[in-house]
C-alpha cells in the first residue's frame, strides 16, 4: 500500500506543474498587452512598465515562466489591479470564508443525504423512498443560483425569517449553506441508497440476520459501514466541487468568499486576482483528490493497486 | 460469472428467435420506464418549442417597448414582460433554442476530442497513456464550472464561447470513460483474433472496440447535455456567458434578479424552464443506464 500512496503523491507533482502552466498561459493568451492586463487598463504608464520589467515580459517565454514560478514558490502572486494589495492577502482573507461555507454545506448534505439514503434503501419502494428520491432529483436538476433566489424570496422577502445576504450572525449561514449543499444532498442520498441496497444483498448480512442479530444492528453496524465506502469518495469529491460551486452561491448571497472574489475580479478584469483564485481552487482540489484516494485505499483494502500498475 | 454468461447466452438465443435486435430491446425497456418516458416527453416538448419558436413567438424577443415594462402575465403577454418591455414568453422560446444548442454542441465537442483521447490512451497504453492521463488529470484539477470559467476568461464572453468552454470542460469526462471501456474490451478474445488476423489498429479501434463502448458513452452524453445546460446558465447568470440582448435563460434570470419584489415571474419562469430541461435529460439518462445494463432488464 505504501508504494501505491507514494506513487499517488508523486503523480500530483506533474498535475500541479500543469495547473501552474495553465495559469501562466491564461494571461499571455488574453488579447492585447499582458503588461496592461496585469497592471490594469487604468494603470499609469510607469506602473505598466514596472510590471513589464518585474515579470520580464520582454524576455523569452521560458524565462518568463521561470520568473513566474520563482515568484509563485515565494508566495508572490502579484498585486490586485483594483485594490493594489498583494493577491495573497486578498485570497487569505476570502478563502477561509468559502471553506467555512463549504464545510457547513457538506455537513448538512451528508447528514441529510446519508439518512435519507439509508431509510430509502431499508424501506425500499415506500412513500419515503419515492419522496426522497424525488427530492434528490430536484436537488440535482435545480440550478443552484435559481434555488438561491427562490429561498431568498421565500425566507427573506416574504417571511422575513432569515437575512437575504451578507455574513454576520449564524442566521446568515443558513440559506447559503443549504443552497450550496442541495445538489450534494441529492447525490449523496442516491449513492447511499444504491450502495446500501447492494450491501444488504450480501451473504454476510444474511448470516448476521440468521445469527439473530437485531435488525437495527444489522443495518447500522454490519451494512452501513461497508455501504459508506463509495459515499466517502463522493464526499471528498463533493467538497472540491462545492468549492467551485461556491462561485454561484456566493454571488447570490453576497458572501465574501473566494468564489465571489473570482467573479468580481473577472468582470473587473483584475487578472492577477483571477490567476491567484483559480490557482488556489485548483490546487486545493488536487490535494483533496489525493487525500480521498489515499483514504479510499485504507477503507477498502481490496482496491487493486494493479489498477495503477496496469 | 459462468451463470451470468449462460443466462445472457440463453437470452441472446431467445432474442434471435424473436428477431429482436439489441436496439429494439433497449427501446422496449426504456419505453416501459415511466420516469424515462416522462423525461423524453419533456425533452421532446422543448425541442418542438425550440424548432417552432419563430412561429409560436407572439412578439419579437429582442425589440423593447418601455411603455409596457414589467407587465405581469396577461393574454397579450403570456409570461409578462421584462424591465425593457420585452415579451418573456417569446424570449423563453428562443432561449430554449440557445440552451439546447449549447447542450448538444458542447457534448459534440466533448465527444470529438474525448473519444479519440480516451481510445488512444486505453488502446496503446504505455508512455502515450501516461502523457494523456496527466493532461486529463490537469483538466480535472479545475472542479465543475471552474474549467469553463477559465476557458471563458481566455476566449471572452458570448454564446459561442460558452459552447466551446463547456465542451472543453467535458473532454476529460469522456476521455476517462472511453479509456476505461477500451481497457476492458481490448482484452477480449475477438480483439486478439482481429490482431492476429493482421487487422490495422485504427480499424480494430473504430469497428471492433468503440462500438462496444457505445452504451456508457450514450448514457454519459445524456447527463452531460444536462450539465452543459446548467453550466451555461450559470455562466449567463454570472454575466460571463451570453450577453444582452441574447435571450439566454441564465442571463434572463440574472437580469430578473433586480425586480424580484415586483416581478418574481422574471426569475421563477426561466428557473423552472432550466430545471425542467435538466430534469428531462437526467431522467432519460437514468432510464438509458438501466435499459443498457442487461442485468437490470427483466425478461
Amino acid at each position: 500500500m505504501s508504494g501505491y500512496i507514494l506513487r499517488r503523491i508523486l503523480l500530483t507533482i506533474p498535475v500541479l506543474f500543469g495547473v501552474s502552466l495553465i495559469i501562466f498561459v491564461i494571461i499571455r493568451l488574453l488579447p492585447g498587452d499582458p503588461a496592461v492586463a496585469i497592471a490594469g487598463v487604468h494603470a499609469s504608464q510607469e506602473y505598466i512598465e514596472q510590471v513589464r520589467q518585474d515579470m520580464q515580459l520582454d524576455e523569452a517565454l521560458h524565462i518568463q515562466y521561470g520568473t513566474f514560478m520563482s515568484n509563485l514558490l515565494r508566495g508572490d502572486l502579484g498585486r490586485s489591479t483594483f485594490s493594489r494589495r498583494p493577491v495573497t492577502v486578498e485570497l487569505g482573507e476570502r478563502f477561509p470564508r468559502t471553506v467555512e461555507l463549504t464545510v457547513i454545506a457538506l455537513f448538512i448534505a451528508s447528514v441529510l443525504g446519508i439518512s435519507a439514503g439509508v431509510i430509502a434503501a431499508v424501506k425500499r419502494y415506500s412513500i419515503f423512498d419515492n419522496a426522497s428520491m424525488l427530492f434528490s432529483l430536484f436537488g440535482v436538476a435545480a440550478p443552484v443560483f435559481w434555488l438561491a433566489l427562490m429561498l431568498q424570496l421565500l425566507f427573506s422577502v416574504h417571511l422575513g425569517w432569515l437575512p437575504a445576504a451578507g455574513r454576520g450572525t449564524w442566521m446568515h449561514y443558513i440559506l447559503p449553506s443549504v443552497t450550496l449543499g442541495a445538489a450534494s444532498t441529492g447525490l449523496i442520498a442516491r449513492i447511499t441508497r444504491s450502495s446500501m441496497i447492494e450491501v444488504l444483498k450480501q451473504d454476510y448480512i444474511n448470516t448476521a440476520r440468521a445469527k439473530g442479530v437485531m435488525e437495527k444492528s444489522v443495518i447500522y453496524h454490519h451494512a452501513l459501514k461497508n455501504a459508506l465506502i463509495p459515499v466517502v469518495t463522493i464526499l471528498g469529491l463533493q467538497f472540491g466541487i462545492l468549492l467551485g460551486g461556491a462561485v454561484l452561491t456566493e454571488t447570490v448571497f453576497a458572501w465574501p468568499g473566494i468564489g465571489r472574489l473570482l467573479v468580481d475580479s473577472l468582470l473587473a478584469r483584475d487578472y492577477p486576482v483571477v490567476q491567484g483564485a483559480v490557482l488556489l481552487l485548483a490546487s486545493v482540489f488536487v490535494f483533496i483528490n489525493l487525500f480521498v484516494d489515499i483514504l479510499y485505499a485504507f477503507l477498502d483494502p481490496r482496491i487493486s493497486y494493479s489498477q495503477e500498475s496496469e | 460469472m459462468e451463470q451470468l454468461s449462460e443466462a445472457s447466452l440463453q437470452q441472446g438465443i431467445k432474442q434471435r428467435e424473436k428477431g429482436e435486435s439489441e436496439y429494439r430491446l433497449v427501446w422496449k425497456h426504456l419505453s416501459r420506464n415511466r420516469t424515462a418516458v416522462l423525461g423524453m416527453i419533456v425533452i421532446a416538448s422543448f425541442i418542438l418549442l425550440a424548432v417552432f419558436a419563430p412561429l409560436l413567438a407572439t412578439h419579437d424577443p429582442i425589440s423593447t417597448d418601455l411603455g409596457n415594462a414589467l407587465q405581469g402575465p396577461s393574454s397579450d403577454h403570456y409570461f409578462g414582460t421584462d424591465e425593457l418591455g420585452r415579451d418573456l414568453f417569446s424570449r423563453m422560446l428562443f432561449g430554449a433554442r440557445i440552451s439546447l444548442n449549447i447542450g448538444l454542441i458542447s457534448v459534440g465537442i466533448g465527444l470529438l476530442f474525448g473519444i479519440p483521447l480516451g481510445a488512444l490512451s486505453g488502446y496503446y497504453a504505455g508512455k502515450l497513456d501516461l502523457v494523456i492521463q496527466r493532461i486529463i488529470d490537469i483538466m480535472i484539477a479545475f472542479p465543475g464550472i471552474l474549467l469553463a470559467i477559465v476557458v471563458v476568461t481566455v476566449l471572452g464572453v458570448g454564446v459561442q464561447n460558452v459552447m466551446i468552454a463547456t465542451g472543453i470542460a467535458s473532454i476529460p469526462i469522456y476521455a476517462r470513460l472511453v479509456r476505461g471501456s477500451v481497457l476492458s474490451v481490448k482484452k477480449q478474445g475477438y480483439i486478439t483474433a482481429a490482431k492476429a488476423g493482421g487487422m490495422r489498429d485504427s480499424r480494430i479501434v473504430f469497428f471492433h472496440i468503440l462500438p462496444n463502448c457505445i452504451g456508457p458513452i450514450i448514457v454519459q452524453s445524456t447527463f452531460q447535455v444536462a450539465t452543459a445546460i446548467l453550466w451555461a446558465a450559470g455562466l449567463g447568470f454570472l454575466g460571463l456567458g451570453a450577453q444582452p440582448p441574447t435571450p439566454e435563460w441564465g442571463a434572463i434570470l440574472s437580469r430578473g434578479r433586480g425586480y424580484m419584489r415586483v416581478a418574481a415571474y422574471l426569475t421563477t419562469i426561466p428557473g423552472v424552464a432550466i430545471f425542467l430541461m435538466v430534469l428531462g435529460f437526467n431522467l432519460v439518462g437514468d432510464g438509458l443506464r438501466d435499459a443498457l445494463d442487461p442485468r437490470s432488464r427483466n425478461y
